[in-house]
């Protein structure tokens, strides 16, 4: 009897594991199959043609290190010393840094390591230890070139255009302009411009400077010269990036407890214990897919059409997102909550809102601020993408640094700041959750 | 025993005679906690709110049109759009067909990016967590990675590497992924606090390595919260890479884009692109909430 029994149990225990384990083989093979689709979906064998690796080793050089550009115009034979080539990091005549030194026509670069670039009338002379002598001059229409036999793979060279390229630095020859470009470490004038009084000077004496009595201007204190030139500084804008970075954070905040000021009263109308009427409750919960179902990238569109860009159009947007989020959230904490407690004050006499003031929102506050705080956490982090939309904020910023395509600098400075913003947003708001949920 | 009963009754007598007393006192104080409580509460919800209405104020002057300005704007767009897209609803159909292969590679790069940045988030989670990680002393360092993977939005990386990769989606499918990667890890992680370390130990006992530890003690215990974050996350996703199209490049945020530069003459494309992204994003969220709803509470 015992046989009879168990030959089918044993058969049925056989097939559910048989099943199992295809069912355990199918899933990474559905999952391998998915990604081999992709694979040619995205073109990732195409990608090795496509990718600029140049231009990756730019962005990484352009993280630690500046370049200064050293330019002679060969029809005027102006030189021009600027660091990142730009207008405001133009060196002043008579105030060239130490490596360049221009005597009448003869301008001399020094790259270091031996590396010496030479500009003089006839041309232009670059010397490469090891290597030898680079000599350029113009000849006719095009350019001759007199350098050591084979020519290595770092000078390339054309009738035009003569471009060398060392580990001290990169030089460019063509018949309009010479240019020579040198690396060097951290980023220059971070602090302080050329035209600051105070450029160049060492830490030591710049305290020095700022505590002892002599006034570079009269009218005020050199402390507060100082501030007055890192703020004001143009080529990095210290000052349009704080503001940059205040305006995001308060997109976000606003955002945040916009959406949660409004949800809160729409979550008691959505709650089945709390709202009777079984329709109005369908509206509000349809409502809130609504808002949820039309994306945030929908609502950031129409809203700054209607008030054009800025940062409150992104905090709006973010807190017509968030209603729709925290309406689902709140009514369903709202559903889930003890009515002992709310019984227990009803007991007293109490009316609807004194039961919805004590009963209530005791019980759910926690839950409620937990669900905010976590929000205002990833909105800090939207709030850049948001403010790239709208145009306001350090998102702005930053996607304006990468379409100019040369200041990295200043998007490795942004890509920093960031990541440093939202660190800061999410101890606060760790901070917060302990102190006022955990008591 | 009459000391004993001396010494009890005047102890009596002194509580009777406190008791009132105390008990006065302890109202008052009790009350006067209350009070003090609700001052704070008070103040902190003035300051609050004036920190609020203030922001608001800030960020309305900041803004190109103020917000009563704006406002009666406010259904212009929308009407717009709307009456453009009504004349030419017949050709609404047809766009639907136009914009299906950019929205499906906004659902490849969503999708792809959820299992790369899963699949990281497994073994980042497995590595540090406590009781179960492969080398304890580098927990901290697993733990600071996600976070770093957290910190870093989006739109950053995308950015970047569209830069160097020439565009196409996978910019934007590997900032999604690490982003994917170091939120997931840290919900990944706490799961997997809660395991049950006897089927572990069990393994260990027959000689299993960590790999057979983690694959057939810990995974299936973990698995249907693991993969209901996850859906969740896929979700969420498929919003963000509608986005980074539109701010980068690739799927239909970059047609979105196109067709709102464009503007009047092109909202047919606008509201098609609205209508699909808008069914896609509600579709997914009804069928993961279903799917999330039977693997947390079993069928």
């Amino acid at each position: 009897m015992t046989a009879t029994l168990s030959s089918p149990l044993s058969e049925q225990i056989t097939a559910t594991f048989a099943r199992r384990r295809l069912v355990a083989l199918a899933v990474p093979v559905v999952i391998f199959a998915y990604l081999l689709y992709t694979f040619f979906a995205f073109d990732i064998p195409g990608l090795a043609q496509r990718a600029r690796l140049d231009n990756a080793a730019i962005l990484l050089s352009d993280f630690w290190s500046h370049k200064t550009h050293v330019t002679r115009n060969n029809r005027t034979g102006d030189v021009v010393v600027a660091i990142e080539g730009e207008g405001k990091g133009t060196y002043p005549p008579g105030k060239m840094p130490d490596w360049v030194s221009i005597d009448g026509g003869v301008t001399t670069v020094d790259l270091g390591t031996g590396h010496i670039v030479t500009y003089d009338d006839a041309g232009a002379r670059l010397v490469v230890p090891g290597y030898g002598t680079i000599d350029i001059r113009p000849e006719g229409n095009g350019l001759a070139l007199t350098a050591p036999e084979p020519l290595p793979k770092w000078i390339n060279a054309s009738d035009t255009r003569i471009a060398v390229t060392t580990p001290a630095g990169r030089f460019n020859y063509t018949k309009s302009k010479v240019e020579t470009f040198r690396y060097q470490a951290g980023w220059e004038l971070f602090f302080f411009t050329l035209d600051s009084p105070f450029h160049g000077k060492s830490l030591l004496q710049l305290v020095s400077l700022a505590v002892s009595g002599d006034r570079v201007y009269p009218d005020r204190s050199n402390f507060s010269a100082m501030v007055q030139d890192v703020w004001t500084n143009q080529m990095w804008r210290h000052s349009d990036v704080v503001w940059a970075l205040f305006e995001t954070v308060l997109m976000a905040f606003l955002g945040t407890m916009g959406a949660a000021i409004v949800a809160l009263p729409l979550g008691f109308l959505a709650a089945r214990n709390f709202n009777p009427l079984g329709p109005l409750r369908f509206a509000f919960r349809r409502l809130f897919d609504f808002i949820r179902g039309v994306d945030g990238l929908i609502w950031t569109i129409i809203l700054s059409r209607a008030f054009g860009p800025g940062p409150m159009t992104g905090a709006l947007a973010m807190a017509v997102t968030d209603t729709g989020s925290f309406g689902k959230m709140f009514s369903e904490a709202l559903e889930n909550i003890d009515e002992k407690q709310v019984e227990g004050i009803r007991s007293t006499g109490a009316n609807t809102l004194q039961r919805a003031r004590f009963g209530v929102i005791p019980q759910v506050t926690p839950v409620l601020l937990s669900q905010v705080l976590y929000y205002l956490e990833s909105n800090t982090r939207s709030a850049t993408v948001i403010g790239a939309i709208v145009g306001g904020g350090i998102g702005l910023l930053l996607t304006q640094a990468i379409q100019t395509q040369k200041d990295w600098e200043e998007v490795a400075y942004y890509m920093t700041l960031i990541v440093l913003m939202v660190m800061a947003m999410d101890s606060l708001s760790g901070w917060l959750r302990k102190r006022l949920i955990k008591g | 025993m009459g000391s004993g009963n001396f010494i009890s009754g005047d102890l009596m007598a002194d509580i009777a005679a406190s008791a009132p007393q105390s008990a006065a006192q302890s109202r008052d104080a009790y009350l006067d906690m209350v009070r003090r409580k609700r001052m704070y509460g008070g103040i902190l919800l003035v300051i609050f709110i004036a920190f609020l209405a203030s922001g608001w104020m800030l960020a309305d002057s900041r803004n190109a049109g103020g917000f009563w300005n704006g406002l009666p704007n406010l259904g212009q767009f929308p009407s717009e759009v709307i009456s453009e897209a009504w004349e030419k609803r017949a050709v609404l159909p047809g766009r639907f067909i136009e914009f299906l292969p950019s929205l499906i590679e906004t659902i490849n790069i969503a999708a792809v990016a959820t299992l790369i940045g899963g699949l990281m988030a497994v073994v980042l989670s497995l590595l540090s967590t406590r009781g179960l990680a492969r080398w304890p002393r580098l927990i901290p360092v697993f733990r600071r990675m996600m976070d770093a993977f957290r910190a870093i939005p989006e739109i950053v990386i995308a950015l970047v590497l569209i830069y160097i990769l020439g565009g196409g989606p996978v910019a934007a499918v590997v900032a999604i992924a690490l982003h994917t990667g170091g939120a997931l890890g840290k919900l990944f992680s706490e799961v997997a606090e809660n395991t049950d370390l006897k089927p572990v130990e069990g393994l260990t006992s027959v000689g299993a390595s960590w790999g057979q530890r983690m694959w057939l003690g810990v995974i299936p215990q973990v698995a249907p919260n693991w993969i209901s974050y996850a859906l969740l996350r896929f979700e969420i996703n498929v919003r963000a890479s509608a986005i980074l199209g539109f701010v980068g490049e690739g799927g239909i945020g970059h047609d979105l884009k196109l067709a709102m530069q464009w503007g009047q003459g092109r909202y047919d494309q606008v509201v098609a692109i609205f209508l699909l992204l808008f069914l896609t994003i509600f579709l997914i969220d009804r069928v993961s909430d279903h799917y999330r709803n039977r693997l947390v509470k079993g069928n």
